[in-house]
């Protein structure tokens, strides 16, 4: 079993025990206003870092502006008009694939 | 999967839905509650489309890329983690992102778990449904009945329509080459502003907090390994708390001091 499955079985593992944490736990005991602030704020701040990051990453270490961005920027504008999921998603591969072949 | 619908069956035939709701009924018809969750179920389930895409793209196998729908099914933390492997992160600091953004679950499930009163037995079944889609729609429901039906269509139909088209769009894009010509790799990225942009609107400490993590995780790139600048990010929620509670209680003892502004502000934040 290599590496990356035994990352796929941590994290299945993982989310399944928080999702099954919360349904069994009395109420109350995680139910604490900083617990709560806290776990309402960190997907904000991982779902930012990850689209930066995946946006602007390149190999380990690197960070380069290119085709991803300009996706990523019209990905923007399609979220700023409220359009659905899938039509965000399709809009910024739609960019991206057109900036790379017009570059 | 026939023991999640075995519950939400035997009810639902039993009353027929009124042609035209009553407005002061606090329940709400079936067809009306199992109408809204496989609108739901739907609408969200196709997007799986793009995580099987993402998988491919992250040089993960068709089965590897099936096996997280199957077994992980919370979108962000699939996500997160095929993006964090893709960058070359070690597989603990993968998981750990993952896991992160899947702690909001087990709070869904704390709410969830006190509307649904399910018995013991059907939690661990129950449980893999406990996402943002399942807690929006069994939420809002007014009674535990359609609680109830809200949660288990909304997590069956979510969990066929995600898994197959999951299996779809990893092996479309395997037949397709290297999918990076094509500009799938930034399915990742916009999947994730997608399902950031509702945050942003609830108000100033997110959208702080989202500016804060990601400066913080692009700074951080080129000093810690892969996969670490997505948990330095998470330094921004102590950060903004912080700031916000230090603000709050400025704001107490300034709106204490000059007399003027009393009678204009202490109504309006009051009424909050």
């Amino acid at each position: 079993m290599n590496t990356t499955w035994l990352a796929i079985l941590g994290t299945a593992a993982g989310c399944y025990g928080l999702k099954l944490l919360g349904l069994s736990v009395p109420s109350g005991l995680l139910d604490r206003p900083v617990v709560r602030r806290f776990a309402a704020l960190a997907p904000v701040a991982l779902l930012a870092a990850l689209t930066a990051l995946q946006t602007f990453g390149q190999g380990a270490h690197g960070l380069a502006v290119d085709a991803r961005a300009a996706g990523l920027a019209a990905a923007g504008v399609a979220v700023w008009r409220r359009a659905p999921f899938l039509v965000v998603v399709v809009v910024a591969v739609l960019v991206t694939a057109l900036v790379r072949a017009v570059a | 999967m026939s023991r999640m619908t075995a519950l939400s069956d035997p009810p639902a035939p039993a009353t027929a839905p009124p042609a035209a709701p009553l407005p002061a009924a606090g329940a709400r018809s079936d067809r009306a509650v199992i109408r809204d969750s496989l609108g739901v179920g739907v609408a969200v389930g196709v997007s799986g489309i793009a995580f099987g895409i993402a998988g491919t793209t992250a040089h993960l196998t068709v089965w590897q890329t099936c096996a997280l729908s199957l077994l992980v099914f919370t979108g962000a933390s699939q996500f997160a983690l095929i993006g964090a492997l893709a960058a070359g992160a070690a597989p603990f600091a993968a998981v750990i992102g993952a896991l992160f953004l899947g702690v909001r679950n087990a709070f869904y499930g704390l709410r969830l778990g006190e509307r649904l009163e399910l018995p013991r037995w059907l939690r661990p079944v129950a449980a893999q449904t406990v996402i943002d889609e399942t807690a929006a729609v069994a939420l809002v429901q007014p009674d535990r009945r359609s609680t109830r039906l809200g949660f288990f269509v909304t997590g069956a139909s979510l969990y066929l329509i995600w898994n197959a088209t999951t299996l779809a769009g990893a092996l479309g894009a395997d037949a397709l080459g290297d999918p990076s010509r094509y500009g799938l790799d930034v399915a990742g990225p916009a999947v994730f502003l997608a399902l950031l942009a509702p945050r942003l609107r609830e108000g100033g400490a997110e959208r702080a907090t989202a500016l804060l993590g990601a400066v913080l995780a692009l700074a951080s790139v080129p000093l810690v390994p892969a996969g670490v600048p997505v948990l330095i990010a998470l330094a921004a929620v102590p950060a903004v708390l912080l700031l916000g509670s230090r603000r709050d209680r400025e704001r107490a003892r300034t709106t204490a001091g000059p007399q003027k502004d009393l009678p204009k502000d202490l109504p309006k934040e009051g009424g909050r």
